[in-house]
């Protein structure tokens, strides 16, 4: 099993995204996702920036791929998309169907992204078919859905397997909108809050994160301690999504995890301190996202 | 090609009826079950219904389209083929779908059935939209409430697609398929699940701080003596940011674009949606009437058409929260 530095989904200054970079260089990640994938008004860095990171982490032997952007409006988002799609040294990841035209017609492998939806074996086969040698199940996707699903061959399954969820995207900017102002003029507010603002009930239950577009879980989903199902689910990378503080420890762990060196069991004491809230893996067991239930196995899988 | 079709919601057969007596040009309906995405006790259609339904809309002359817009997944699948084949051998006039893989069915099993990319599809470019026209030959897409009208033209230049919009009724504020915070509050989503805030994770309580409405525990909102307490969609709750207590998301409203007509026309949109499946069968009439009269009044003098004030009253009555947006079609409201 192979673990993988998801797309930075948040936006930081264009220090502190480099700094996070150049000390990536070297944690003990295989693949490192690269680019902005949330929103087009972002552009502390443009496409050489990433593409300049990319070289560096190939040149360092992980993996580069340059992730896509989710929800395209313009022809200027359509546009930033062609020229990612034209730099032909590096996978992309797709995050929506137009990528997945431009990237079959030119032939180029891509990674399929968790927003194509990919929820049964007929579009799995579909996206292998067009040329998808990687694939992020949607993050809701239960353990018993993934076991059940024949991937075709010489195709990846990368789970999203820490982070705060990616669950929505939308028009509207939420960030703006909290500070009264237009998705236009946003002042760029977003990069106050490198790890999202949380959205809590009136009860002061966290809830939900705006992260500009995007809506995050506020809880922090993580499967640590659940290696055993991911491996006998045949999972192939572990995705391990960028937050503001300890993505090197947290990485750091999970390899620990994957070396043997960390018992499953021991991983969610290990990373409580790491998160910036609470943690969640309903999902995997086909419950509510928001549900936290370490101590609960799930049945083997039988053939 | 056509030119500002009605389509109009269906949840049951007297809607069905409603819906053609009052001028739509085509309902859309789905079957009893997770393959579309309105899937509401009480809601839709049985064999036997569909069959009447088709009968009467198709003896009118009108359309039926079927909504199997949700996403099969691996252990249900022959449902959804079976849904695909119901709708051809009974002839509806064209299923709206989502899945890609679910559309290679319909195209291998039924090549005469026209496609129609459902907005679950989540197609918000023309990219995206002739993705699937080169693939599976789709005839109409229905575009995510996500873009503002130049955008939504820019997409209608650089597609042979038709291209229908929602047009009144209920406001996802996110992009259609694109959504998970229902199962993440409770477990089913509109993509595999077919409806979001799903009645039986939902709780109304009266308590002394007022009328609590909760989705799965999580509490949506809570309503003060004078106000109306709405259905707890989780989006349109009030939460908290930062010591703030507002609608966070989205407020309680409902889209009405019927001012926009004339810019519809011109840019040459096949078919405007009215939301509403879930709507009583009265709602369906008094909607479908004021936009068959206004969209009858574009098509005759486009540049002497106004939202008479008639219809706007009449439109208000029955919207969702009772108040109005123009959505992302109106640029600011991102």
């Amino acid at each position: 099993m192979k673990l993988a530095l998801g797309p930075l989904l948040y936006y930081w200054s264009r220090e502190d995204t480099l700094a996070f970079y150049e000390s990536a260089l070297s944690w003990p990640v295989d693949v490192v996702y690269l680019g902005e994938t949330v929103c087009s008004r972002r552009h502390l860095l443009r496409l050489p920036d990433w593409i300049e990171l990319a070289e560096k982490f190939a040149d360092a032997g992980k993996q580069a791929v340059l992730a896509s952007q989710t929800l395209i409006e313009s022809e200027s988002d359509l546009k930033a998309l062609r020229k990612v799609v034209a730099d032909r040294r590096f996978l992309v990841e797709a995050n929506e169907w137009g990528a997945v035209r431009l990237l079959a017609e030119a032939r180029h492998p891509f990674v399929a992204g968790p927003t194509l939806n990919a929820y049964n074996p007929d579009t799995l086969a579909l996206l292998a078919d067009l040329g998808a040698t990687r694939w992020v199940p949607p993050v809701e996707m239960p353990r018993d859905m993934l076991a059940s699903m024949p991937v075709p061959a010489g195709m990846e399954t990368e789970l999203f397997a820490y982070g705060r969820l990616p669950l929505a995207f939308s028009a509207r900017c939420f960030t703006a909108r909290h500070y009264n102002l237009q998705k236009d003029d946003c002042q760029f507010r977003c990069i106050e809050h490198p790890d999202g603002l949380v959205l809590a009930s009136r009860e002061g239950e966290d809830f939900l994160c705006i992260n500009g577009i995007q809506t995050q879980s506020a809880r922090v989903m993580s499967l640590a301690h659940r290696l055993d199902e991911l491996k006998a689910a045949k999972v192939d990378l572990l995705r391990i999504s960028p937050q503001a503080r300890h993505t090197e420890r947290i990485a750091t762990l999970f390899r620990a995890l994957l070396d043997g060196t960390l018992a499953p069991a021991d991983a969610p004491a290990k990373l409580a301190p790491l998160m910036p809230a609470q943690p969640c893996d309903g999902y995997w067991l086909g419950e509510a996202g928001m549900a936290w239930q370490p101590e609960r196995h799930l049945e083997e899988i039988t053939p | 090609m056509p030119l500002l079709e009605l389509i109009c919601p269906a949840g049951s057969l007297p809607a069905l009826k409603a819906a053609v007596d009052h001028g739509a040009d085509g309902v859309y309906l789905g079957l009893k079950d997770n393959t579309n995405a309105r899937n509401f006790a009480g809601l839709n259609f049985d064999e036997k219904s569909l069959k009447e339904g088709i009968r009467y809309a198709q003896g009118k002359g009108r359309k039926v389209l079927m909504a199997l817009n949700t996403y099969p997944q691996p252990d249900t699948l022959p449902r959804w083929h079976k849904a695909v084949d119901t709708a051809a051998d009974l002839g509806v006039n064209a299923i709206i779908l989502a899945d890609p893989g679910l559309m290679g069915y319909a195209v291998r099993t039924h090549p005469e059935l026209r496609l129609h990319l459902s907005v679950q599809g989540s197609a918000t470019s023309y990219e995206a939209v002739n993705f699937y026209r080169e693939r599976f030959g789709i005839r109409r897409a229905v575009l995510p409430r996500v873009l503002s009208l130049p955008q939504v033209e820019n997409v209608v230049k650089n597609t042979e697609v038709e291209i229908e919009l929602f047009a009144f009724g209920g406001l996802c504020v996110m992009v259609e398929g694109r959504c998970l915070l229902s199962s993440y509050a409770c477990g089913d989503s509109p993509n595999t699940f077919g409806a979001c805030s799903p009645g039986h994770a939902v709780r109304w309580e009266q308590t002394p701080k007022g009328m609590e409405t909760r989705l799965n525990g999580v509490l949506i909102d809570r309503y003060a003596d004078n106000e109306k307490a709405g259905y707890p969609t989780l989006c349109k709750g009030r939460f908290e940011v930062q010591g703030e207590t507002y609608y966070a998301l989205e407020e309680p409203t409902s889209l009405n674009s019927l001012e926009m007509l004339p810019e519809m026309a011109r840019m040459g949109i096949a078919a405007v949606k009215i939301e509403g499946r879930q709507r009583s069968p009265a709602y369906v009439a008094q909607v479908t009437r004021v936009w068959r009269a206004a969209i009858d009044s574009v098509k005759r003098a486009p540049e002497q058409f106004k939202a008479l004030p008639a219809w706007m009253a009449e439109l208000a009555k029955v919207s969702e929260g009772s108040m109005n947006t123009l959505g992302a079609y109106y640029r600011p409201w991102k």
